[in-house]
């Protein structure tokens, strides 16, 4: 790409986003303009593909919505998007999770990646010990785990949840939940 | 007649920070262009502004090019384009993005992208045959003519044959921004020929 052109993208970007990929659990505070008034809007669901790059770059959304699958295209950077919270960061094996439009239901989960409580301490250290187990999803089964996470993913995963606590909430536990 | 010479860069897109929303925009690095000549009704039988744009070494230029630009006291230029109107240019004087504002009208012209040789269904949006039950005709032009009356094919038949790689106008788009210190337009909307292609913009009077 031109270098014109890319430090037009760059000069757009937005900075302070939280760090997710696909299978992620985003909730999306949007802004909706209807007429003359503003509101903001929630969204909240997995991010079943992140597309583009620069400021072109678009994630989507899908959640489901009184039992009807709904997603929805943001603009990464867009100045529409008033806050993005982490809620979970999911633990899938590819970019582009089209399969969840085939499924309801039960198959339609997604498992949370584990954290183990070293990783948790970096940012919550009152809760050392017992992180693991508040973190685990009640839809997980506990024989489908990981026993360990590698050193590389507890980095990021710790990276990824401070900078959500920044950008967003306040309280570290909430956003884990 | 505002006109500048210019060269596309590609194309972006550009949000809105009142509204969010989101402007396609093509890139133009777009002058700064000398004033080469101007062409006038008394003198020339019409009105124009001859416009040279981008800086060269005097040895890539044909020996008619630099002697044409340097009788007239400019430097060595590459492209050099008249636009068509009357105008308050003088020799001498350059041509910038500034002459444009955001949200005037435009017309960009520019070589279009070559395809190559394309069928009927591309170059002329024909529409293809069947493809099953033993159908040949599938994306072939179909009758040319009837037959021994007038036993040849008229001039001007749509067929098969080169497509793209010709002069194209696209009209009806606005400047959307200028960047003085880069010289840069951008134009909402999309405009003829490939990157790095050169285009003229004009302002487009209704």
């Amino acid at each position: 790409m031109s270098n014109v052109i890319d430090s037009i993208e760059r000069a757009q970007l937005r900075s302070g986003l939280p760090r997710f990929k696909a299978g992620d659990t985003v909730r999306v505070h949007f802004q909706v303009i209807e007429g003359q008034r503003r509101r903001v809007q929630v969204f909240e669901g997995v991010v079943i593909k992140r597309q583009g790059a620069g400021a072109r770059e678009t994630f989507t959304v899908r959640k489901q919505s009184f039992g009807v699958g709904v997603e929805r295209t943001f603009p990464l950077h867009s100045p529409k998007i008033e806050r993005l919270e982490l809620m979970a960061v999911g633990d899938v094996r590819r970019a582009k999770l089209y399969y969840l439009r085939g499924r309801v239901g039960k198959k339609a989960r997604i498992r949370e990646k584990q954290q183990r409580p070293g990783a948790a301490a970096v940012e919550a250290p009152a809760e050392t010990t017992l992180a693991v187990t508040e973190d685990a999803p009640t839809a997980t089964e506990p024989a489908d785990l990981e026993p360990e996470a590698t050193v590389e993913d507890q980095v990021v995963d710790a990276e990824a949840v401070t900078d959500d606590d920044v950008e967003a909430e306040p309280e570290p536990s909430q956003t884990q939940a | 007649m505002k006109g500048i010479l210019g060269r596309k860069l590609g194309m972006t897109q550009i949000f809105d920070e009142e509204s969010g929303g989101v402007t396609s925009v093509t890139v133009i690095e777009a002058g700064p262009c000398p004033v080469v000549v101007v062409r006038t009704q008394a003198a020339d039988g019409y009105d124009a502004v001859q416009l040279a744009y981008e800086p060269v070494a005097e040895r890539k230029l044909s020996r008619g090019e630099v002697g044409h630009l340097r009788s007239k006291d400019v430097e060595p230029h590459r492209h050099v384009r008249e636009f068509r109107g009357a105008s308050e240019l003088v020799p001498g004087e350059t041509v910038t993005v500034e002459a444009f504002e955001p949200g005037d009208r435009v017309k960009v012209s520019g070589i279009g992208i070559g395809k190559g040789f394309a069928g009927t269904i591309k170059r002329h949006n024909f529409a293809r045959g069947p493809v099953s039950h033993g159908s040949h005709n599938v994306r072939k032009p179909g009758s040319i003519g009837a037959s021994a009356t007038p036993s040849r094919v008229f001039k001007g038949m749509k067929m098969a044959g080169r497509m793209g790689g010709k002069r194209r106008t696209q009209v009806g788009l606005t400047i959307h921004a200028t960047d003085p210190e880069r010289n840069l337009l951008l134009v909402k909307g999309a405009v003829p020929g490939p990157k790095n292609g050169i285009v003229e913009v004009r302002e487009e009077k209704r």
